[in-house]
């Protein structure tokens, strides 16, 4: 019943992605380099929006909105100040997840719609202050100028290139999320997605938690934007609209929330959709409702998600529409997954 | 009876124009079993979640080892030492037994995100912490072979004794179990009557809500009858008995005294 990989399996198919990734800029032109760039970009975001709704079970449809100070926050510390890239990275992390501490504060007893409300209101929130602050963020004009930064002489502006700085930081996203889940947070986490009264009789602050919570989804969220903004070498408040934290959260609920693999899967299966069906004009995004809704009616949990599983749904869980193999369910042993290590007997 | 464990004095809880809980006033002392019984809607479950931090009691206060707990969060008393199990079961349905257990060890844990980024020190320890004692507690309530299963599809009886492995592992000094043999068969009933008076003797203090007599009447030194929120009386099981006022807040008035 339990899917079990040997960790050097594992660790073997790891190490050939990963140098398969490596090689992608060898292998496809520079138009579909565009298209992975941009995925590698929503992975690191998608993720980050995963943390916060899928492990915690908050309801934050704000992610934008943390994009959109990273981003922000970078530009003007390059433009400004000019802090190279490789400095400005951490920082505008770090004064995403403060903002987002600043929300969670606030939101702590809500829950579902509420939070939902507010979060939108934060997200649109930003975006006004990018669009009429124009004194730091150049309102409408935007924030021009922007340079790719040199990594020890080497040039990485343009797709092909920037895609390692961004691989290198999904990789960095993917690597501390699996620890951090694996920890005791990612499992006070799930904790108080299942049950909150049960995890606060078990003695964790929810409060804590829930605020640990928004800053580490926060942070990535910061760190997204602040690698798109030397990537676009241009940002103005219309890469941060609501659409866009639809859009990734559409993303997130097609994938899978509360799975590592989920966020993967769905902002490929997204972002190949928009993009293959790009002969079809704006039209193509009806498709991409269409789907939303197929899997809402079919699949609620997404398609990396468990069919056990909070979000599956009782209708689901007896008559699962759609089978997917087990390989899929990758975290299907989260908590214990380290844990399991040990014999019992 | 030594020293004083938990203590309420005239605690009531208000809802709106419902006293739910009347001037309740209540002594545990370390080492005991106390059993709280009294019909449907006598307030009982209210008077855990008022011990639990779940409700703040409307007046009167509530000591736990001499400090007042009254209007402390339920992760604070936790942390102090209290920890419960409840009526309708709580587990974390889509972990597994492990992970639940694990969940457990919050308190007794301190890593942080970094040291989970890192894998220091604290982390690892942490870690195998946790796994010890988890395999440790398993075996104590005879759940290995429950492991890796999903908690949400085990039998009931043996979700009973998952939550109580999980409030076990908080390693708490007062337990407080809200209805534990309810939908239990005899036989599970008496397993974990004896479990029970296991955990007592190593050193648990235990508090228990239920309304299965035979094991009440068993197993707990003392016992507190609510009715309508208030303490109609409190003694042995012997005292309790043979008490008028509970004979009639079970029985009604016609009954007992047509036969007195």
């Amino acid at each position: 019943m339990m899917y079990k990989m040997d960790a050097n399996v594992k660790k073997a198919i790891m190490l050939v992605t990963v140098i398969m990734m490596c090689m992608l800029p060898h292998i496809l032109s520079k138009s579909i380099m565009t298209i992975v760039c941009s995925i590698m970009g929503y992975l690191i975001i998608a993720g980050a929006l995963n943390v916060i709704n899928g492990y915690s079970g908050q309801m934050c449809f704000g992610i934008a909105g943390f994009y959109c100070v990273g981003a922000y926050t970078m530009a003007i510390l390059m433009n400004t100040f000019h802090v190279s890239f490789w400095i400005g990275i951490i920082p505008s992390g770090l004064f995403a997840a403060i903002i987002g501490a600043l929300i969670a504060i606030p939101t702590l007893k809500m829950k579902g719609m509420f939070m939902a409300m507010i979060t939108i209101g934060f997200s649109e929130v930003m975006r006004l202050i990018a669009l009429n602050w124009t004194s730091v963020t150049g309102g409408t004009m935007g924030i021009k100028g922007l340079k790719a930064p040199m990594f020890f002489g080497l040039k990485t502006s343009g797709a092909s290139r920037y895609y390692y700085i961004y691989l290198a930081t999904v990789l960095l996203f993917l690597f501390s999320t699996d620890r951090v889940i694996h920890s005791r947070i990612g499992r006070a986490w799930m904790a108080i997605r299942e049950d909150d009264m049960a995890a606060k009789s078990l003695g964790i602050s929810l409060n804590l938690y829930k605020i640990i919570n928004f800053m580490y989804g926060a942070f990535w969220a910061g760190i997204a934007g602040a690698l798109l903004a030397p990537y676009k070498t241009y940002i103005d408040s219309a890469y941060f609209t609501l659409d866009e934290g639809f859009n990734i959260l559409s993303m997130v609920i097609i994938g899978g929330q509360g799975t590592l693999a989920g966020p993967f899967i769905g902002v490929t299966v997204y972002q190949f959709l928009v993009e293959g069906l790009r002969f079809a004009g704006v039209w193509r995004y009806i498709a991409c409702a269409i789907l939303i809704i197929a899997m809402m009616w079919l699949r609620p949990q997404g398609l990396a998600g468990n069919s056990e599983s909070v979000l599956a749904g009782k209708k689901n869980r007896s008559r699962s529409f759609i089978k997917l193999p087990e390989v899929f369910s990758l975290d299907r042993t989260f908590g214990t997954r380290r844990l399991g290590k040990a014999n019992i007997g | 009876m030594n020293e004083l464990m938990l203590e309420a004095k005239g605690v009531s809880k208000i809802f709106g124009g419902l006293t739910a809980v009347d001037q309740v006033d209540m002594k545990v002392y370390k080492g005991d079993i106390f059993g709280i019984i009294g019909p449907n809607g006598a307030g009982k479950t209210t008077f855990f979640n008022m011990c639990t931090g779940f409700y703040t009691a409307s007046k009167g206060k509530l000591f736990f080892e001499g400090k007042d707990i009254t209007k402390m969060s339920s992760d604070r008393i936790a942390q102090l030492g209290i920890t419960r199990t409840f009526q309708n079961i709580k587990l974390f349905k889509y972990m597994n037994v492990l992970e639940n257990i694990a969940v457990g060890f919050h308190i007794n844990t301190c890593s942080n995100v970094f040291d989970a980024v890192f894998h220091t020190k604290r982390y690892k320890k942490d870690e195998e912490h946790v796994m010890q004692k988890s395999m440790e507690i398993l075996k104590k309530l005879g759940l290995q072979d429950y492991a890796y299963m999903m908690a949400g599809k085990l039998p009931y009886g043996i979700q009973r004794k998952v939550e109580i492995a999980r409030a076990l592992a908080v390693n708490p000094k007062l337990i407080l179990l809200d209805e534990p043999a309810a939908g239990m068969n005899p036989m599970e009933t008496d397993s974990l009557m004896e479990f029970i008076r296991l955990l007592n003797k190593d050193g648990y203090t235990i508090i228990l809500i239920e309304h299965d007599m035979k094991f009440v009447m068993n197993l707990c030194n003392n016992i507190m009858v609510l009715n309508f929120g208030k303490k109609i009386c409190e003694g042995t099981s012997e005292v309790v008995r043979n008490d008028q006022n509970v004979k009639e807040a079970y029985f009604g008035k016609g009954l007992t005294r047509g036969i007195a």
